[in-house]
C-alpha cells in the first residue's frame, strides 16, 4: 500500500533580495512527508532549513519549483487559499510567539477558533484538554509571564495540535530550552503526533534531539546533502 | 467590557485584552483620544459659538423676506436701503407689511470701560415683526430715549438685569442722550458686540443724527399666510429696480450671514482651521497609538496569520480597539471638553456650549477616524508573508 504524502516539495528554489543584493538560498530542494512521518530537518545556521519550512508552511509565497500541500500546489495559489490551508497546520516557533496578553487557555483557544464557528464553551474545552495532555492543566489561567520556557513552549505544542492538524511544522522549538525542557517538548511532540497520525517537519541545529526523529534531512548551502532515515528510533 | 466585547465580536476580545494588558500604556492611549477629542471639542465650541451668536441677531426679529444694501455681507454691515424700495414692494398682493429696520453701534460707559451695544431701531407700532418675547414689551418704546436691554449684555449684572421694570428703568448716558432701559430680553455678547438694544426707529434717529428715515439699514416684510416666499422674491427682483440690493428670504439672509462670518471674515477662517487642525491632530494621536499597538504585538499577529487567521480578523481586533479606545476616551474627552468650553463662556461671555450635536458628531468622528486609522495601521500586517513579520 503507498504512503499518504502530506506535504512535498520538488525542484524547489527561492532568492532573498532584489538586483545586486539577490541571493539563493535555496537549490532545488526535493523532499516529501509521509504521513505520520516526524522528520527533523537539520544544518547549520543559514544554510536554509527556516526557509524550507516556512515555503512548505505557507508562511511564504513559493518562487520557483513546486510545493505540494495536502494534495493542494502552492507555486501560484491564491492568497485565500492559502489562509485555508494554514487552518490545517501546527506551528511552532523557536520563540513560543504566545499572545501575553491571554491566558494559556486562551492562547490554545486560538488554535481552535481559527476553524471557524466553534462556540466558546467548546473551545475551552478543547484547549483545556490539550493543555492537560502537555501536563500544564493546572496552569490554564496563568499568563505567558507566568510560566516558565519550557512550559511556555508546552503551550505553543497544546496550541499547535489542538487543532488535529494534518502537519506540524516546528522551526528550533528546543533552541531557547535546558535539555530536559527541550526533550520533554519534543518527546511530547513526538507523542502526541503518534498517536494522532501527525506528520511532523521539525528544523533544528540542536543535536540533544537528534535520537527522537525518524528521518533526519541535513541541508548545507540551500542544498539536501543528506537524507537519513531512522526506523524505529526515539 | 469582556464580555460585551466577546459578545459583540464572536471571539476572545483580543483587542481589549490587549488593550488592558499594559494598564499604564491603556491610560496614555485613553489619555491621547480624549486629548484629541477635547481639541476637537474646544474649536467645534468656538465654532458653533460664532454661528450662535451671528444668527442671534435674526432671532429677535420675525419677517419672512429681508432687502438690504448690496455690500450688506451681515446685519450690521453694508449701506443703507432706500425707504421707496419699502413702498414698491408692499404693492406685491402678498405681503402683508414692511418696515425698516435700523441697525447702529452704540458705546455705553460701564465705569472701568464702555461696551458696544449693536442697537436696532423699529417701529414701536409694529411688534408682528418682534420675537414674541421681545414683541410684548415693544410698546414700551413708543417713549422717546426709551429702551429695552439686553439683560446678557457683557458688563450687565443679573441682578442690574433683574431690577430694570417699567417703573424702575435703568437710566445711562450714550451719544449725548439719556436712555432709559424700561425692560430687557435674552441677547448676550458676541464677536462683533458686547450686547443689544431695542429702540424706536425715532429713538434710534436721535441717537445717530446723521442717518436719514427715508434710508434704513435693512427692510423686513412680512408675507400673507400660505404665500410663497421664493416667488414672492423673484416678483420683488422684478419690481424693484435697483439691481445692486439683496432681496432675500430672511432664513437666507441669516445663512449668507454666516456663511460670510465663517469663510470671508479672519475669525471665521481662523476657527475654520481650529476645526481642521483638531480633527487632524486628533487623527495622528489614534493613528499613532494604534500603529504602535499593532507594531508592537506584530509577532502574535504574525503568529495569528500563520495559524491561518486572515485579514478580516486583524481588522476585527484593530476596530475592536478602536472602539474601545474611541468610546472610553471620548468619555473623559467630553468632562473635560465640556468643562473648558463653560469656563472659556464665563470669561469671554461668549455662547460656548457643549451640545448634544457636538457630543454625537465628535463621538461618530472619533469611532470612525479611529477605525480608519486601524485600518491603515494594518496594511503592512495584511501585506507581508507571515515569514517575514517574524
Amino acid at each position: 500500500m503507498d504512503t499518504e504524502i502530506i506535504a512535498a516539495a520538488r525542484g524547489l528554489n527561492h532568492w532573498f533580495g532584489s538586483g545586486e543584493a539577490r541571493k539563493q538560498a535555496l537549490f532545488d530542494v526535493t523532499l516529501t512527508l509521509p504521513r505520520g512521518s516526524f522528520t527533523v530537518l537539520m544544518g547549520p545556521s543559514g544554510s536554509g532549513k527556516t526557509t524550507v519550512l516556512t515555503l512548505m508552511g505557507c508562511l511564504r509565497a513559493v518562487q520557483d519549483g513546486s510545493v505540494q500541500l495536502l494534495g493542494q500546489e502552492l507555486n501560484g495559489a491564491a492568497e485565500a487559499q492559502l489562509v485555508t490551508l494554514r487552518r490545517r497546520l501546527g506551528f511552532i516557533f523557536q520563540a513560543h510567539n504566545l499572545h501575553e496578553s491571554l491566558t494559556a487557555q486562551q492562547n490554545v483557544m486560538m488554535g481552535v477558533q481559527v476553524q471557524g464557528a466553534v462556540s466558546e464553551a467548546l473551545a475551552a474545552k478543547a484547549a483545556d484538554h490539550a493543555l492537560g495532555l502537555v501536563g500544564l492543566a493546572n496552569r490554564t489561567t496563568y499568563l505567558p509571564a507566568n510560566l516558565s520556557g519550557g512550559q511556555k513552549q508546552r503551550v505553543a505544542v497544546a496550541r499547535a495540535l489542538v487543532g488535529n492538524p494534518a502537519l506540524v511544522l516546528a522551526d528550533e522549538p528546543t533552541a531557547a530550552l535546558d535539555k530536559d525542557s527541550a526533550a520533554d517538548v519534543v518527546d511530547l511532540l513526538k507523542r502526541m503526533g503518534a498517536a494522532r497520525g501527525t506528520t511532523t517537519l521539525l528544523v533544528t541545529h540542536d543535536n540533544r534531539i537528534l535520537d527522537r526523529a525518524d528521518r533526519i534531512l541535513t541541508l548545507e548551502d540551500g542544498r539536501i546533502v543528506k537524507d537519513e532515515s531512522r526506523p524505529g528510533a526515539g | 467590557m469582556s464580555r460585551l466585547l466577546q459578545w459583540l465580536f464572536g471571539r476572545l476580545p483580543i483587542g481589549w485584552l490587549q488593550l488592558t494588558h499594559n494598564r499604564t500604556r491603556f491610560a496614555a492611549a485613553l489619555a491621547g483620544v480624549a486629548f484629541a477629542n477635547v481639541l476637537v471639542f474646544v474649536q467645534l465650541g468656538i465654532m458653533n459659538s460664532m454661528a450662535t451668536a451671528t444668527l442671534r441677531p435674526y432671532g429677535f426679529f420675525q419677517a419672512d423676506i429681508m432687502i438690504s444694501a448690496g455690500d450688506a455681507n451681515a446685519m450690521s454691515e453694508g449701506g443703507n436701503v432706500a425707504r421707496q424700495w419699502l413702498l414698491q414692494a408692499m404693492a406685491d398682493p402678498e405681503v402683508e407689511d414692511g418696515i425698516g429696520l435700523f441697525v447702529g453701534n452704540v458705546p455705553w460707559d460701564r465705569g472701568d470701560k464702555d461696551i458696544s451695544l449693536t442697537t436696532f431701531g423699529v417701529d414701536p407700532a409694529r411688534p408682528a415683526f418682534l420675537a414674541p418675547e421681545i414683541a410684548g414689551d415693544l410698546a414700551l418704546l413708543q417713549v422717546q430715549d426709551a429702551a429695552l436691554l439686553d439683560r446678557l449684555a457683557r458688563g450687565m449684572s443679573r441682578d442690574q438685569a433683574a431690577g430694570i421694570r417699567p417703573q424702575s428703568p435703568l437710566s445711562f448716558e450714550t451719544e449725548n442722550r439719556t436712555i432709559s432701559a424700561y425692560a430687557t430680553f435674552a441677547g448676550g455678547g458676541g464677536f462683533g458686540g458686547d450686547g443689544y438694544m431695542l429702540v424706536s426707529d425715532q429713538t434710534f434717529l436721535s441717537l445717530f443724527p446723521k442717518r436719514s428715515s427715508a434710508a434704513p439699514d435693512h427692510i423686513l416684510l412680512r408675507l400673507r399666510p400660505g404665500a410663497d416666499v421664493a416667488a414672492t422674491v423673484g416678483r420683488l427682483h422684478k419690481v424693484i429696480s435697483d439691481p445692486s440690493l439683496r432681496i432675500r428670504s430672511f432664513a437666507d439672509a441669516g445663512q449668507e450671514d454666516l456663511t460670510y462670518q465663517q469663510t470671508r471674515r479672519p475669525t471665521g477662517v481662523i476657527f475654520g482651521f481650529g476645526v481642521l487642525i483638531g480633527v487632524l491632530v486628533g487623527l495622528v494621536i489614534v493613528y499613532q497609538v494604534l500603529s504602535t499597538d499593532v507594531a508592537d504585538h506584530l509577532r502574535e499577529y504574525a503568529t495569528f496569520k500563520a495559524m491561518g487567521y486572515g485579514p478580516g480578523f486583524f481588522l476585527g481586533v484593530v476596530f475592536e480597539e478602536a472602539l474601545v479606545l474611541g468610546v472610553l476616551g471620548f468619555v473623559p474627552g467630553l468632562i473635560v471638553g465640556t468643562t473648558i468650553l463653560t469656563v472659556m463662556a464665563r470669561i469671554t461671555t461668549l455662547p460656548l456650549a457643549m451640545t448634544s450635536s457636538m457630543a454625537i458628531t465628535v463621538f461618530l468622528g472619533t469611532i470612525v477616524f479611529s477605525a480608519l486609522s486601524g485600518a491603515i495601521a494594518t496594511r503592512r500586517l495584511a501585506a507581508a508573508d507571515p515569514a517575514d513579520l517574524f
